[in-house]
């Protein structure tokens, strides 16, 4: 008897199943397909970057009525952060009744790697905010992959920028030696061909060190670094490994002061739990943190005081992770709100149309401003054969408490950077055989 | 009543010796396999040949590899994810190298290259033995992944040791979609399932068995242990390469050396443990199981549980229940799937009038 029951929860368990993607969705809908990871090693970038996404949206939803009256619905996904789990998302967010999915956004390297080449064939534009292959910035080669506000490439060339700055000139360098302290997954190797070039321009030494993953566990790392005596370590750990990696610093008694992550490393949940440790740690951001743009404070009194926000913990609402998510959100709209003026106001957009507002994208000062959200991230414009956008980075340290910004928006070394982007771009075109869009003819 | 063998009499040798002794389970199977020829690549959405049924069989194909060498040889293997990755590398670089190379003989070379791989880290078998070999595989387990993402060579010099597949040409015929590609899977895994259910029942299967049940007795009994277990490491290994060629190839598309992670081997390990060692069809049950169960059950949260209580917290609940349901399954069978599937066989030979 007991067999039987399971037997017919397991079947309504399978229709339930086979029939998702049948749903009807009434004509003034924008739906979305969101591929989020709430669980694991990864989570809590996971749960604040889509946290924010969504808590945007809600607010889009209960301000405006929607884009233009089409309301914002969307459909989460559990991707772990593992590769296959997101392949399996991608494809079954793919559609949804009579809508395709018009954006893709993984928040992961490994699953951005994963579709990219699929995306094309289905039409959906592939969105990788600060994630995901650096090349793909030439949109003439990836017209449906948007790797917008900076690549990792654009990244490390900002992290040296900044490490110049603090020694007081780039020719300082010279001599230099830099500990690249990387965990062991395709991002943590992705910056390897511009620290090499930057390393042979201005004369420093680069030593890399790997750690396995998910980097819980890295004495023996440290211990290289302290017999090396670098004058830098620049991180690029993500998730647990990062507060594993400045606890065990403060072991062996390196200075957190001396260390420079990525933005992947730069958020509360990364440091927190750090404690003392954490104290000096300086980060890079296309993001800050903090409660006092417009559009948070907006959030909280739209979408939280009604109890309706996606956050567990309501503390994180205007965390690093947080905001990312709310520029995630902001750059789905705003392209949304594109291409409704050019197809249609008050229609849903399909995939195709997405990408063309996604491409002729501008955010500027004014119109950051206009949404609330001055500061929050840089200005962006892309371009047909741009799909970066702006490219730059700004630092900031950890307290003890907060984050607090010590530098202002940092260039990256821009000829280095298109020209390894078009280089790789165009070995890739090669290989597969594809033809560069010819930018002048695009409108 | 419908399931009785009363009157199936077998008059020569090879009737008695099919794989299939009982009319009914010929019939079933084969009306299963054309289903699964005929019918699913018509009837089933994009999802779900893309997203279901092509990964089911290429990790039953390579629960089948490690089924060879620790359910019938008795070798506990912890490098499933390895021999896979050399497989898909090998595979890519034969395909990428050797111009106008056709895709099938890139993808056995690929598997033969995974074998060969497979005996240098089998040799250690011959000394040690359970744990200790469990030790010696994830040797090769971290070995390989290292050297894949260490050596550029292997990827092609791509910066973070990414490959992507070429296109899949047999005789001027582009496998490019899912339909497709779900076909030559499900073709070259039918062959190879074919051909290990025969290899498990002929004189090789049987000192493999004999190996794993007693090695001293089977040595006494004159079964050369070197050949054996390395046999049996080279056998597993190419079908460990050919479902890693086919992770690339048929399903991803877009593989990286992490990809085939201890996480990856674990995961197959337990689908035979679920599944049911020294089985052909429990690799495939067992594939199944732990692959669709946490997508089914994600499923399920968004559609129904999911609306009530945090996304957060649903998340959360797919792990406690995937676990929850893999102890249970464990206490309640710890033979795997395969045993409930023959005591369910048993029962209906006798229904409807059990004693």
């Amino acid at each position: 008897m007991k067999l039987k029951k399971a037997w017919l929860t397991a079947v309504a368990a399978a229709t339930v199943w086979g029939a998702a993607g049948l749903g009807t969705a009434q004509a003034a809908e924008q739906y979305l397909g969101l591929p989020s990871y709430r669980v694991g090693p990864y989570a809590a970038g996971g749960t604040g970057v889509f946290g924010g996404w969504i808590d945007y949206m809600k607010l889009i939803n209960e301000r405006e009525g929607g884009v233009n009256g089409v309301k914002l619905v969307w459909q989460e996904c559990e991707t772990e952060y593992n590769n296959a789990r997101g392949v399996e998302c991608y494809e079954r967010l793919k559609k949804q009744g009579d809508q395709q999915n018009v954006l893709f956004a993984p928040v992961s390297t490994g699953i951005t790697f994963g579709v990219f080449e699929r995306v094309p064939q289905d039409k959906i534009p592939l969105l990788s905010i600060g994630i995901g292959r650096s090349d793909t910035a030439d949109g003439r080669v990836f017209p449906w992959v948007f790797p917008m506000i900076a690549t990792y490439w654009s990244q490390a060339s900002a992290i040296v920028g900044y490490l110049g700055q603090r020694e007081g000139g780039m020719d300082k360098l010279k001599g230099k030696k830099i500990a690249v302290l990387y965990l062991d997954f395709a991002p943590g190797k992705e910056p390897f061909p511009v620290l090499d070039r930057l390393a042979q321009k201005w004369g420093f030494t680069t030593e890399k060190i790997a750690v396995a993953m998910p980097g819980n566990e890295q004495q023996a790392q440290w211990l290289q670094i302290r017999q090396m005596r670098p004058d830098y370590v620049i991180l690029l750990t993500y998730g647990v490994s990062n507060p594993t990696a400045l606890k065990t610093a403060a072991r062996t008694g390196f200075p957190a002061e001396r260390i420079v992550g990525w933005w992947w490393s730069g958020a509360e949940e990364d440091v927190v739990p750090a404690g003392d440790a954490a104290k000096g740690f300086v980060a890079g951001a296309f993001n800050p943190a903090g409660t006092d743009f417009a559009v948070i404070q907006d959030i909280q009194k739209l979408v939280y005081a009604k109890g309706q926000g996606d956050m567990q913990d309501p503390k994180r609402v205007g965390s690093t992770y947080y905001n990312r998510g709310v520029g995630h959100g902001i750059i789905y709209v705003e392209a949304l709100r594109l291409a409704q003026e050019k197809f249609g106001k008050g229609k849903p957009v399909t995939g195709e149309q997405m990408r063309w507002a996604l491409e002729n994208l501008k955010l500027d000062e004014k119109r950051l401003e206009a949404i609330g959200a001055k500061g929050l991230m840089p200005a962006l414009a892309l371009s047909c054969a741009d799909h970066e956008g702006s490219g730059r980075v700004r630092f900031q340290q950890w307290d003890g408490t907060k984050w607090v910004s010590v530098s202002d928006w940092i260039e990256p070394d821009r000829k280095l950077v298109r020209s390894l982007v078009e280089e790789s771009a165009a070995a890739y075109a090669k290989e597969k055989g594809i033809t560069p869009r010819d930018c002048s003819k695009e409108q | 009543m419908i399931y009785r063998e009363a009157g199936q009499f077998k008059a020569s040798y090879e009737e008695d010796q099919q794989i299939f002794p009982i009319k009914q389970d010929r019939i079933v199977m084969a009306a299963l396999v054309a289903a699964a020829f005929f019918v699913a690549p018509f009837v089933a959405s994009e999802y779900w040949l893309q997203a279901v049924l092509t990964p089911v069989l290429v990790f039953a194909l390579a629960a089948l590899g490690l089924n060879i060498l620790t359910g019938y040889a008795g070798q506990l293997s912890l490098g499933t994810g390895a021999f896979m990755a050399v497989g898909a590398y090998a595979t890519y670089n034969f395909l990428l190298r050797l111009d106008g190379l056709p895709f099938l003989v890139g993808l056995v070379l690929g598997g033969l290259s995974a074998a060969a791989v497979g005996v240098v880290f089998g040799l250690p078998s011959l000394r040690i033995k359970g744990f200790y070999l469990a030790m010696a595989t994830l040797a090769a387990q971290f070995f390989i992944v290292w050297a894949l993402a260490k050596f550029p060579w292997f990827s092609n010099y791509s910066s973070s040791g990414i490959i992507t597949a070429q296109r899949i040409e047999i005789f001027g015929f582009a496998f490019d979609t899912p339909a497709r590609k779900y076909l030559l899977t499900l073709a070259i895994v039918s062959l190879l399932a074919l051909v290990a259910k025969n290899l498990a029942r002929t004189n090789t299967g049987r000192s493999w068995m004999a190996v794993r049940d007693m090695d001293v007795a089977a040595e006494v009994i004159g079964i050369p242990l070197m050949k054996t277990k390395l046999l049996a490491f080279a056998v597993s290994s190419f079908y460990c390469g050919i479902a890693g060629g086919l992770y690339a190839y048929t399903y991803l598309g877009t593989v990286e050396p992490d990809g085939f992670g201890l996480d990856l081997s674990f995961k197959i390990l337990f689908m035979i443990i679920i599944g049911g060692m020294g089985s052909v069809l429990g690799a495939f049950l067992g594939a199944a199981f732990i692959l669709l169960l946490p997508v089914g059950l994600n499923v399920l949260m968004h559609t129904s549980v999911g609306a009530l209580v945090p996304a957060t917290l649903a998340s959360n609940l797919e792990l406690i229940v995937f676990g929850v349901l893999i102890i249970f399954f464990l206490i309640v069978e710890p033979h795997g799937l395969t045993r409930l599937w023959q005591i369910g066989k048993e029962k209906l030979r006798l229904w409807p009038f059990p004693h």
